[in-house]
């Protein structure tokens, strides 16, 4: 454990030097609270944040993790103190136990078993459900007579269904569905929240699943299916938090507790509707609520700059979120180039030492290349018991998918340069070391920087993905964007990122003429 | 000079070299000619030690090779590949410069500038050009001096002017011819060019299949050949009828 410490703290020091960022995250310890990737999720965590600051105590804020399997486990392993969590999903997706339609019960159950398991603890409920909406268009609904899922496992079979990839594969979703319905849609495609509603407005398909809170739901004017046969758990939201974060601060988990019970169904539907149908920043949605509900008695200054209001254009919004786009841009570099740096490390030397155990270099190439195989956020969710959140899992992930192209071209770059040359220098009298510097690296000095080239092109868009890990960079704006269905929050990640990724293959290729094969 | 003394090498299972016996006398020539496969490379290689035999011994100027370190050897032996082996990624003076460089001389400019001159190259036109700005025959010009530049008492060649034009490699044999006499230098040559044989060399080895077939100087073997299949080989290269 000490050497990890160690590891974290060499790393840390490393980056220490380009940004205040980290350097502000390793300080004091501050209360990290979290979300998962959707709206919904985002309001919560930022109420749950405003209101401890509210109490003064101290915020880091880690929004949009990944999905429920990164945002539990780093909980459960202290990585982060509180994100809010629905009792259906933890009963479900987290325990693994059979579905249960009683609320009270189903909350007595989570709460026993996360204590007991994972010492875990939820708070108090916040006081309203939110459930999975199957949702149709009304003309549909019309058409077919459709007002219960009982109705539309009758006609199933007809019909295209756009459903999110977690639904698809949970014990909730899809196959519990269709075992109790006996529902069996004509096709499936997997849809990102992002798209899903568009996609149904357009009449690419027909069925999709949302939730019962969503503001979209009003928005496009769809009919929820009534869940007749009680299918769907309760899901009520509450509070998470790690087993640290109580024994450490009482005080601020009594906090948090103010909010249980306070939201209806209602409430969060009309807030959902002010993030993701009117484009206001999620922020000053939370700090209007908490206000509206007695808890804040001014409104609290946000930490972060306030979104421009809807209806400006992709441009201004790019130009007023200047600073902030830099500092992700910076974020972003350093990511990249910390990983690609300890990429570079390590490859080129073992790419140097199997081009002389050639019979060892087939496999061991093969090996690390099929750490390229590994799911991005299968990787990232296996190493947070290891090394927890944030940017250090980012760079390891990082660096592990930046090897393989490095090693690959330094292997045959020097093995394959010019024989004959070689040959020659080996024959008037050169030592190995004095072929492998004066010969065979500058020979094979194009393939390589061919190879970290296109490590650090893929690099500069695996990065966008540690936002899911709490790294920041510019996949934040990206994961945010996606959750909010706000197309400029988008293109504000996207954009500098894929500018980001020409510069440095530019710049690279540039310095590609300086370690050209001459003297 | 040089004297390999039952000499063997397997390759797996192909005997590339099956007990061989020769002797190079100082400021001697002496081609080995054959087939492919017949391990005239190889043991052109056990001399400077790019090849280690399995059995038999080499001996350089007396001493036995094995016993001396092989990156020492190869810096007092001059070498000239067939393709010529410049390293593309330097210039022609620092390729001449080579061996003088690795055994620490300090006037290696002057000693590369002295070897261009010698295989009739001029300096200063050629010295700051890049490999790939020269012709075949210049290259292998340039080969040849960086294998003399270091005055080395010893050259070896594989094929050196194999790959060249016939006007060009008439030009070259000549001037090789030349220097080695005038220099003084003990050579081994590989060529599967007869004829060439003929004209640079003192004696001539002939392998087949990793044996020695004849030893002997030109005149003996167009004379005398000792089997039939060098009989075959010199009808084949035309030298007699």
């Amino acid at each position: 454990m000490s050497r990890l410490a160690g590891l974290r703290g060499g790393l840390v020091l490393l980056l220490g030097v380009s940004t205040l960022a980290v350097a502000q995250s390793s300080a004091e310890r501050a209360i990290v609270v979290a979300s998962k990737p959707f709206g919904e999720s985002f309001l919560l965590a930022e109420m749950f944040a405003q209101l401890l600051e509210a109490r003064h105590f101290t915020v880091d804020r880690r929004l949009g993790l990944g999905a429920t399997e990164i945002a539990f486990k780093a909980l459960r392993t202290d990585a982060i103190d509180v994100y809010p969590e629905y009792t259906g999903t933890g009963l479900l997706a987290i325990l693994g136990e059979r579905p249960s339609s009683d609320p009270r019960q189903v909350f007595r159950q989570v709460t026993r078993e996360f204590r007991e398991r994972y010492g875990v603890r939820w708070l108090p409920p916040l006081g309203f459900q939110n459930t999975y909406a199957i949702a149709v268009r009304r003309e549909t609904a019309r058409q077919l007579n459709l007002a219960t899922l009982s109705d539309l496992a009758r006609v199933s079979r007809s019909l295209r269904a756009g459903l999110t990839p977690d639904f698809i594969g949970r014990a909730d979703g899809l196959p519990g569905l269709e075992k109790a319905y006996g529902i069996r849609f004509g096709s499936v495609r997997a849809l990102l929240a992002a798209v899903k509603y568009q996609a149904l407005a357009a009449g690419e398909v027909e069925v999709i699943d949302g939730y019962s809170t969503d503001g979209f739901i009003a928005r496009y004017d769809l009919v929820v299916l009534e869940d007749d046969q009680h299918f769907f758990p309760p899901y009520e939201a509450a509070a998470l938090v790690s087993p640290a974060f109580q024994r450490n601060s009482p005080a601020a988990v009594a906090a948090l507790t103010e909010l249980s019970g306070l939201l209806t169904e209602a409430d969060m539907r009309r807030l959902n509707r002010r993030i993701e149908v009117d484009g206001i920043p999620v922020p000053r949605v939370a700090a209007a609520a908490l206000l509206s509900l007695g808890l804040t008695r001014f409104q609290h200054a946000g930490s972060r700059p306030a979104r421009e209001a809807s209806g400006t254009g992709v441009f201004p919004y790019l130009w007023n979120q200047r600073s902030t786009i830099l500092s992700l841009t910076l974020r972003h570099l350093l990511l990249v180039g910390v990983s690609l740096a300890g990429a570079i490390a390590v490859a080129l030397p073992l790419g140097l030492a199997l081009e002389r155990s050639r019979r060892a270099a087939e496999s061991v190439i093969r090996g690390v290349g099929l750490l390229q195989t590994l799911p991005s956020i299968a990787l990232l969710a296996f190493m947070i018991p290891l090394l927890g959140i944030g940017v250090i899992p980012a760079l390891v992930a990082l660096f592990l998918y930046s090897l393989y192209p490095i090693l690959r071209n330094t292997y045959t770059g020097v093995r394959d340069a010019a024989p004959e040359a070689v040959g020659a220098a080996w024959a008037l009298g050169m030592t190995p070391g004095q072929v492998l510097r004066y010969v065979r690296l500058p020979l094979a000095a194009p393939v390589i920087m061919a190879g970290i080239r296109t490590a650090a092109v893929i690099n500069v868009g695996t990065a966008t993905l540690a936002a899911f890990i709490g790294a920041g960079g510019l996949g934040d704006p990206i994961a945010a964007g996606l959750a909010l269905s706000d197309t400029r929050m988008i293109l504000s990640g996207a954009l500098p990122a894929a500018l980001l990724a020409l510069l440095v293959d530019g710049v690279l290729g540039a310095s590609e003429r300086f370690v050209a094969p001459d003297r | 000079m040089l004297q390999a003394e039952r000499v063997s090498k397997h390759y797996g299972h192909v005997l590339a070299l099956d007990t061989v016996s020769i002797d190079v006398g100082r400021a001697e020539c002496v081609a080995l000619i054959g087939e492919s496969g017949s391990g005239k490379t190889t043991l052109l290689r056990c001399f400077n030690r790019l090849v280690d035999p399995d059995h038999g011994r080499v001996l350089v100027d007396g001493v036995d090779a094995a016993k001396v370190d092989p990156i020492a050897l190869r810096r007092r032996i001059g070498y000239v590949p067939q393709d010529g082996g410049l390293l593309p990624h330097w210039r022609v003076h620092r390729n001449v410069e080579l061996v003088p460089w690795l055994r620490g001389v300090h006037n290696r400019g002057e000693l590369a500038v002295r070897a261009l001159a010698l295989v009739g190259l001029d300096p200063a036109a050629l010295a700051d050009r890049w490999p790939r700005e020269l012709s075949g025959g210049q290259r292998q010009r340039v080969a040849v001096a960086r294998a003399l530049a270091a005055s080395p008492d010893i050259i070896l060649l594989d094929e050196p002017f194999g790959a060249l034009d016939a006007i060009t490699r008439g030009d070259l044999q000549v001037v090789f011819d030349g220097i080695r006499r005038e220099l003084r230098v003990t050579a081994v040559l590989v060529t599967h060019d007869l004829n060439e044989a003929f004209l640079l060399a003192d004696r001539i080895v002939v392998l087949r299949q990793g044996r020695v077939e004849q030893t002997a100087s030109p005149r003996e073997l167009r004379e005398a050949p000792a089997t039939e299949y060098v009989r075959q080989l010199l009808r084949r290269a035309r030298v007699v009828a």
